[in-house]
């Protein structure tokens, strides 16, 4: 008789699934997924697995179970759609009001105002985690202003000085050229595809002084077609056309791009100031070969260097046992290291002991004063290349940093992209009518939403 | 799927009762339990979300708020989408080409691969090998071939013979053809496996008659091989057509669209509408032009059966 096994393997599966779908572990503990980067090198995920335990003894009702996940604009709507989040995950500042706004992320506002640190965020900064009432709903737990990170390798082998890196953009494409025509490799490479060639347009277009968005009340007004924006594509135009400094790839990624930097194959990025990290931990960079600078910025008191940061936030899903220890790995993992002595030292010693990267610059999520007095608590754990980093922390505190665009931001960036590739895969490509279209559809987009 | 388009020899078959009774008399209750799983798993993973498919084409949602109806509304979206027209416009250059290229290829393949008498199975494993390798891993190994360097493994080959590098890949002209070549390669070893069982259908007296009339090769390969395999032949071409009406996985890891959505298709701008957007895709206008899509297909279908019912059979 086949029918008892059939029963009993209908009573596990439905057992097994049951299990799944359960907030419960069964010991009466809570358990939270959490997010954990994928790809990481072994010693990172000693380093997290160590803070994962660190955690759990400190609060003993709590079962965290770490799950990959890293915030992809083309995977994240589905897997928020398909519920298949970790419980406590991490977006960028862009998407914090539109999920809020959405309720597709738990209001934790009552949880986070209970933290000791709930109002000295840095105001610029939290109001990219804030509802419209204004409570704060999604905790900002890194900043970042864009930077140029350089292959210091490449700058010597090119016959250039790596501890004089490029300051204007006159330099950075005269250095483009050289490296370009005695190491064979890019000089200067750009993000184009996955809304990240809008995102480094934008980018651009601010360090050139201008602007893609004008705000006047509830209307968004887009403002694609400037001066400024033209210049910045006539300009890639020409290192790609006329210079041939920009390499081969065009259809590059925030994944491929770091790739092909850590593989020695890009002189000069743009990308966060904070990436170094990441470079490591998931691309292997040789340490010797890094290097990074202050984004140049034309000679325009409009000019600005765009930056921007990550939330962390709680699914929507989550009861309030989930949502309460959701905020206590937030407060845990991301904040207690900012704002707390002996977590601060805790989290640095533990990554330095499983080889992860400590000290790689960031912009402060309150204030300058309490990222210096972290930064001397954990002075003996850094084991990042810091003095390869000076050109770009001895001078970000000097730059002007601008939010990015508020409305529609990742749409207008995904229009943007179809325009910096049309610049760099066709020599013929007008500049003014890609921007007069994109300008147009934006506005359209903006006048929907 | 036809492998043998010999008409069937007729045979007399006795004329069935009228039925009476319910029809789960006469075994056709072991037949439903049977069938029950199968339906089960039909209707959970395919009719169930199709239907759903239809009603949220009516609809604006993100899954995660309540939906709204909103009546036409996502069907006049797409059709005043100017990329809509571009990726139609890509999908039938994918298809033209693929047509072009990935359609002969296979039967010169399988009737070469016909006439050879030694290690023909070797050659049938070396065709089929593409098909065995997943389809991210064959794109993955491509990615390399189309290196727009100098130094990239193709341009390095064109250089052996005075041609310069191309940027394959990277430019808008180029990029797609790029595509149907590696889509070609992937796909082809299936079809020639069709293409060689059916071959082997063939009578071997009907060569040997050509032979004795004073058939050369060629004229046996038209008068005798392809009049034989026509069914066959009809049938892959309705599928090709469906398939690549339907590409998604090339662009979609290869270029991403681009440049400058010169390989966006049909597919990949439904896969755009619902998840290029972080902040919850649009979902309704993404089954709605999966919807219109499937519709097209099936009228074309319907079209292509009918005007071919008599074709089918020499």
């Amino acid at each position: 008789m086949r029918s008892p096994i059939l029963v009993a393997a209908a009573l596990a599966a439905a057992t097994v699934l049951t299990a799944c779908g359960s907030d419960d572990a069964g010991d009466g503990k809570t358990v939270v997924k959490i997010a954990i980067d994928p790809g990481l090198e072994q010693g990172a995920v000693d380093a997290y697995n160590e803070r994962v335990a660190q955690f759990e003894k400190a609060h003993p009702d709590i079962d965290l179970r770490p799950q990959e996940y890293n915030w992809e604009a083309t995977t994240f709507t589905a897997q928020l759609a398909g519920g298949t989040l970790p419980d406590v995950f991490t977006v960028p500042f862009t998407d914090g009001r539109g999920l809020i706004e959405r309720k597709q992320v738990a209001d934790i506002s009552g949880l986070v105002a209970e933290l000791p640190y709930a109002k000295d965020f840095n105001p610029n900064v939290a109001d990219a985690g804030k509802a419209a009432d204004g409570k704060t709903q999604a905790v900002p737990i890194a900043a970042y202003g864009q930077a140029l990170h350089y292959n210091r390798t490449l700058f010597t082998q090119a016959g250039l000085d790596p501890d004089d890196p490029p300051s204007t953009w006159d330099e950075v494409r005269s250095a483009a050229r050289q490296i370009a025509r005695r190491t064979g490799q890019a000089g200067y490479a750009q993000m184009t595809k996955d809304n990240t060639g809008g995102w480094i347009l934008t980018t651009l277009d601010y360090a050139y002084g201008g602007r893609t968005e004008k705000i006047s009340g509830d209307r968004a007004e887009s403002t694609l077609d400037t001066p400024e924006m033209r210049a910045v594509l006539q300009d890639l135009h020409d290192m790609r056309w006329t210079d041939n400094s920009m390499g081969a790839n065009f259809l590059y990624d925030w994944g491929t791009i770091n790739q092909d930097f850590a593989a020695g194959r890009i002189g000069m990025y743009v990308s966060g100031g904070g990436n170094y990290g990441q470079l490591l931990t998931q691309n292997a960079v040789k340490p010797a070969d890094y290097g990074v600078t202050v984004l140049p910025l034309a000679d325009d008191e409009d000019a600005g260097v765009l930056g921007g940061g990550t939330l962390a936030v709680v699914s929507a899903n989550a009861d309030d046992a989930v949502k309460a220890a959701g905020v206590k790995w937030i407060d845990f993992y991301y904040m207690a290291k900012l704002t707390v002595q002996d977590a601060a030292v805790l989290d640095a010693k533990t990554l330095a002991e499983s080889d992860a990267p400590v000290g790689a610059p960031q912009l402060p999520v309150f204030d300058k004063a309490t990222y210096d007095e972290m930064l001397g608590w954990t002075a003996e754990y850094v084991n990042v290349p810091l003095e390869q980093m000076t050109p770009y922390t001895d001078n970000m505190f000097d730059q002007p940093l601008l939010t990015e665009p508020t409305r529609s931001t990742q749409e207008v960036y995904g229009l943007l992209d179809p325009v910096v590739q049309s610049v760099l895969t066709d020599r013929g490509a007008d500049i003014g009518a890609l921007l007069e279209q994109a300008q147009a559809d934006a506005q359209a987009l903006l006048d929907r939403n | 799927m036809i492998l043998d388009t010999r008409p069937a020899a007729p045979a007399h078959v006795p004329r069935a009762r009228p039925r009476r009774g319910p029809r789960i008399r006469g075994g056709g209750l072991a037949s439903l339990v049977f069938l029950l799983p199968m339906l089960v798993v039909f209707t959970v993973f395919s009719w169930l979300p199709i239907g759903q498919a239809v009603v949220m084409s009516f609809q604006q949602t993100n899954l995660v708020s309540d939906a709204t109806f909103v009546g036409l509304e996502n069907f006049r979206t797409v059709l005043s989408d100017p990329l809509l027209w571009t990726a139609v416009e890509n999908t039938l250059w994918f298809a033209f080409l693929a047509l072009l290229f990935g359609y002969p290829v296979p039967l010169v393949a399988a009737v070469l691969m016909s006439e050879v008498r030694r290690f023909r199975g070797l050659y049938g494993a070396l065709a089929y090998l593409p098909v065995v390798v997943p389809p991210v891993v064959a794109v993955l190994l491509w990615k390399f071939f189309y290196d727009a360097s100098p130094t990239g493994v193709f341009n390095t080959l064109l250089g052996y013979v005075g041609v310069d590098a191309l940027p394959w890949l990277q430019d808008a002209d180029l990029a797609m053809p790029a595509l149907v070549l590696e889509a070609t390669w992937a796909a082809a070893g299936g079809t020639i496996i069709i293409y060689l069982a059916a071959l082997t259908g063939v009578a071997p007296e009907l060569y040997e008659a050509a032979e004795i009339d004073g058939a050369g090769v060629w004229r046996k390969v038209w008068h005798v091989t392809l009049p034989r395999l026509r069914g066959v032949l009809l049938v892959t071409f309705i599928l090709q057509i469906i398939g690549t009406a339907q590409v998604f996985l090339e662009p979609f890891l290869f270029t991403g669209g681009g440049p400058a959505n010169s390989t966006t298709t049909i597919l990949l701008l439904i896969y755009d509408y619902a998840f290029a957007n972080s902040l919850g895709g649009d979902y309704g206008a993404a089954t709605a032009l999966s919807l219109m899509l499937a519709a097209v297909l099936a009228v074309f279908s319907a079209v292509y059966f009918r005007l071919t019912r008599g074709w089918g059979t020499s």
